[in-house]
């Protein structure tokens, strides 16, 4: 995949190979700039790459499509819509009542009770990035795509998020690709882990995490595998 | 609540006080070059005795209604047309720059010539005054939205014309709202020079003959204040569109 600026073309991603399994939760961590963001738009319908292609369930990805929902970093969020107004977004083909059903269910799930008529600027981070979630979540999408949803969170609300997300996800069981640049979180909430290299990018290595949910993150296993990942991506042990 | 009550009367006594200020300083001076406040309220009853006042408060605002929902109604969705349009952008652009530094004043003369004096030349001055400033506004708005509204909207399955109803039009209304404020005070600016030359009614008008019929600087201070007042009152009513509780969001909110 290719960019072209001034009439000079960077190669962002390149020899990229990766399947993702239905209901699998794959975290993709790489160097800053590598092209994680821009593999996940492609994977979104967004970018189109220069050559190959993506194909889900076997058709071709041409496009953005309802079934397959990307989640900003909370930047998403309409700021005209209330939190009622935002998750009914995505709705408009379904019927009254079955919208005000799925808006009620979703706000509830991810704990937004009470905020029903509140606008995403009176709402914390936290709750904005809840919010972006259940947005995505209400149109039920066979695929979740999140490019570091949880980045301009602070560390406590960032933890808190982790476990909110691997709850609806088991609730949910929709396909998750999550981009991140952090290690921790990939190897706490994934199943595998895809590490990218620098530019031009392509996969380095993909990691299994054996660890069965909820993960003990002081386990000899998790750091082992954190110190895998952390040694293919060539950084010391220690700073 | 006293403090309340405090906020609210300031404002008055302050224009009390540069009232009184200003009568005494006009009833000091030996010299005529500004009627004082009693001179002008003076002024003001005469207009209201003659049957003028609201004659020419009511032609000034006929033409800036006319001139000023006639621009929004073409500039406005012409410049989110061009906008949404990178190609149309492109193309006006040039345009638009060479047209948009002519003061409304420098047509004046092709505004009779096309329309003769009378009201049509008053609306079609206001209606140029107005156009473009709007123009640009809508145009703005539209390339401020970020992309990623549109990406969200496209990616929950919208037509092209979902995500202009439903994303482009709530997205650029704060921003429409407070152009249309700030043009119709152009618009109540400029109908005042039009009707100057253009017509012989409204209070433009009435500045004008006031000097030329017999100096009369009392109805020129008069009708200056009027136009100050109705100014205000029209300000006033943009701004409390503006503060509706779904308009008040904006993009800086973090």
């Amino acid at each position: 995949m290719t960019f072209t600026r001034d009439g000079k073309s960077t190669p962002v991603l390149h020899d990229v190979n990766l399947d993702v399994a239905k209901g699998e939760f794959l975290c993709i961590v790489g160097p800053s700039g590598c092209g994680k963001s821009t593999l996940l738009s492609a994977f979104g319908g967004f970018l189109a790459p220069t050559s190959g292609e993506i194909r889900i369930d076997g058709e071709a990805v041409l496009g953005p499509d309802p079934r397959r929902i990307f989640v900003f970093q909370e930047r998403g969020l309409f700021p005209w819509l209330t939190v009622e107004g935002n998750i009914e977004f995505g709705l408009f083909k379904l019927p009254k009542a079955e919208r005000a059903a799925r808006v009620a269910h979703y706000i509830k799930m991810v704990g937004l009770d009470g905020f029903e008529k509140a606008y995403p600027a009176e709402l914390s981070g936290g709750m904005k990035q809840r919010l972006e979630v259940a947005r995505a979540l209400a149109v039920k999408p066979d695929m979740l795509m999140l490019d570091e949803p949880f980045g301009a969170l602070d560390s406590i609300t960032r933890l808190i998020m982790r476990g909110e997300l691997l709850r609806i996800w088991r609730e949910e069981r929709n396909t998750v690709i999550f981009v991140t640049h952090d290690i921790d979180e990939a190897v706490q909430l994934a199943d595998r882990v895809a590490v990218m290299s620098g530019r031009p990018a392509n996969i380095q290595k993909i990691v299994n995490i054996d660890i069965a949910h909820p993960r003990d993150i002081s386990s000899p296993r998790y750091l082992q595998l954190r110190n895998g990942i952390l040694e293919q991506l060539g950084l010391a042990h220690q700073i | 609540m006293p403090h309340r009550s405090i906020g609210w009367v300031r404002p008055f006594a302050f224009v009390a006080l540069l009232l009184v200020a200003w009568q005494f300083a006009v009833s000091r001076s030996s010299t005529h070059l500004l009627p004082g406040p009693i001179e002008t309220l003076g002024g003001v009853a005469d207009l209201v005795r003659h049957g003028l006042l609201l004659k020419y408060i009511t032609a000034s605002l006929f033409r800036v209604t006319w001139g000023f929902v006639l621009a929004a109604v073409l500039a406005i969705p012409l410049g989110l047309f061009i906008g949404w349009h990178r190609r149309a952008e492109m193309a006006f652009n040039p345009l638009l720059q060479i047209f948009r530094p002519i003061s409304p004043l420098a047509w004046i003369p092709i505004a009779i010539l096309w329309f003769g004096v009378g009201d049509l030349s008053a609306v079609f001055l206001i209606f140029l005054s107005c156009f473009f400033p709007l123009l640009l506004t809508a145009i703005n708005a539209v390339q401020r939205i970020p992309s990623v509204y549109v990406n969200a909207a496209r990616n929950f399955g919208l037509s092209e014309g979902g995500v202009v109803w439903r994303v482009l039009y709530p997205a650029v209304l704060p921003q429409l709202i407070t152009g249309l404020r700030i043009t119709l005070g152009v618009a109540w600016i400029v109908v005042v020079a039009a009707e100057m030359i253009a017509v012989n009614s409204g209070l433009g008008f009435l500045i004008v003959d006031a000097r030329n019929a017999g100096d009369r600087y009392d109805l020129v201070v008069a009708g200056m204040v009027i136009i100050g007042v109705i100014g205000l009152l029209l300000d006033y009513g943009m701004r409390s569109l503006e503060q509706s509780k779904s308009l008040r969001w904006d993009y800086s909110e973090d």
